[in-house]
């Protein structure tokens, strides 16, 4: 009887550990970013994105992401900041409406750290990433957190009179916070 | 009697740059958004820091030294008005710089001195108590203006019309 107890026990346990993480709360998720203006930090964020996410901490080298964030979402603090970043001088919003993301390679670096591999699009323009996430389970959810450091140069973002890099710098961190329900 | 070399100083350089802020504050504003409008967003957050630094050494000077007394021939009700008005002065030359680094905090775009000093922001960023300190700041800058027409316009007529030293002992060479 103990012994059916203990395989009983083992076999939740270990059913609970095979969860695979899916459905990602847009609520409780968040793509935000931090630019410098002539050195002094900026935060700004997007409202709106969609994504897929297979997610199996037991076989993290098998986890697929996709993320595509709407870039006429954006808040840049500023209504006027909103407006000009939608032009066609930075995202073009009109020939390029989204940003997407999408995983390669997944690293496991031990305990609940990762790194991401993927490729970026923006305004037509695809740059290989490599992005370090933590990952924390929670009841029935987990929660990604992560951060990386892109070139706006590299995609063009900001051309013109924006291109020089002294009033906006070159240098644009994304920071994201990912919640999601197991199935 | 005249004024301290200092006091005399401070108020025509402080004259200089308030009106300065003031034209550079209603310019920059209604440009389209550019490289150049952040640029002169910043230096009139510069400026303005270098505004409040000066009018509190200002007043600190002012404690200190004793102005000249108000010409006797000035009716009581006159010179009351005169104090009041200089007071007032006072109090917006602090208030105007004070709620534009609070709208900046509220904003999200912190005032970093000459941008290598981060001054504190002292409210978390929140759009309408940025927007409410916007309204704050310009319209303590309407008053500004009319008190200083006001403080202009009385200089004068004690120049001209009462033909006393008001305004020659604020001059550098009394
Ligand atoms: C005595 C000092 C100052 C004077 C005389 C002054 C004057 C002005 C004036 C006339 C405006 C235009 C107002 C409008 O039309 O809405 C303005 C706007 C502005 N000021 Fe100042 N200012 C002073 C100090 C400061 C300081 C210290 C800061 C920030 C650290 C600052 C930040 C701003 C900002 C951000 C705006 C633009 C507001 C907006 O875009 O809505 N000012 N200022």
């Amino acid at each position: 009887m103990k012994k059916i107890i203990l395989a009983l026990a083992l076999a939740t346990a270990f059913s609970a550990q095979a969860v695979e993480y899916t459905q990602v709360q847009p609520d409780k998720s968040a793509i935000n970013f931090t630019y410098k203006q002539m050195g002094v930090a900026v935060d700004g964020k997007f409202r709106k994105f969609t994504s897929q996410l297979n997610f199996d901490p037991t076989k993290p080298t098998t986890a697929k992401a996709t993320f595509e964030v709407e870039l006429a979402s954006v808040d840049t603090g500023a209504p006027e900041g909103d407006q000009e970043v939608a032009g066609k001088p930075w995202f073009n919003t009109k020939a390029f409406p989204t940003a997407k993301f999408v995983s390669g390679a997944v690293k496991p670096l031990g305990g609940n750290k990762y790194e991401v591999g993927g490729q970026l699009t923006i305004k037509g323009k695809t740059q290989d990433v490599v992005v370090p996430a933590t990952f924390t389970p929670q009841v029935n959810t987990g929660v990604f957190d992560g951060s990386f450091t892109i070139r706006r140069a590299d995609f063009s973002i900001g051309e013109g009179s924006w291109a020089k890099f002294d009033i906006v710098a070159n240098d644009v961190v994304i920071k994201f916070r990912i919640t999601a329900n197991s199935k | 009697m005249s004024y301290t070399k200092t006091a005399k100083a401070l108020h025509w350089l402080m004259a200089a740059l308030l009106f300065g802020l003031l034209a550079l504050g209603f310019y920059m504003q209604d440009l389209p958004l550019s490289p150049e409008k952040l640029q002169l967003y910043s230096w009139h957050k510069w400026a303005g820091v270098t505004a409040f630094l000066l009018v509190a050494f200002r007043l600190f000077w002012r404690l200190a030294h004793r102005p000249p007394a108000l010409p006797a021939s000035m009716p009581k009700r006159m010179q009351f008005a005169a104090h009041a008005g200089h007071l007032l002065l006072y109090g917006l030359m602090i208030a105007i710089p004070l709620s534009g680094w609070l709208m900046s905090s509220a904003k999200g775009f912190q005032t970093v001195y000459f941008g290598v000093l981060p001054i504190p922001d002292l409210l978390d960023k929140n759009k309408e108590i940025g927007d409410l300190l916007a309204l704050v700041h310009k319209s303590l800058n309407l008053l500004f203006i009319a008190v200083l027409a006001g403080h202009i316009g009385a200089a004068l007529k004690h120049h001209f019309i009462d033909k006393d030293d008001i305004l020659t002992r604020m001059l550098p060479k009394h």
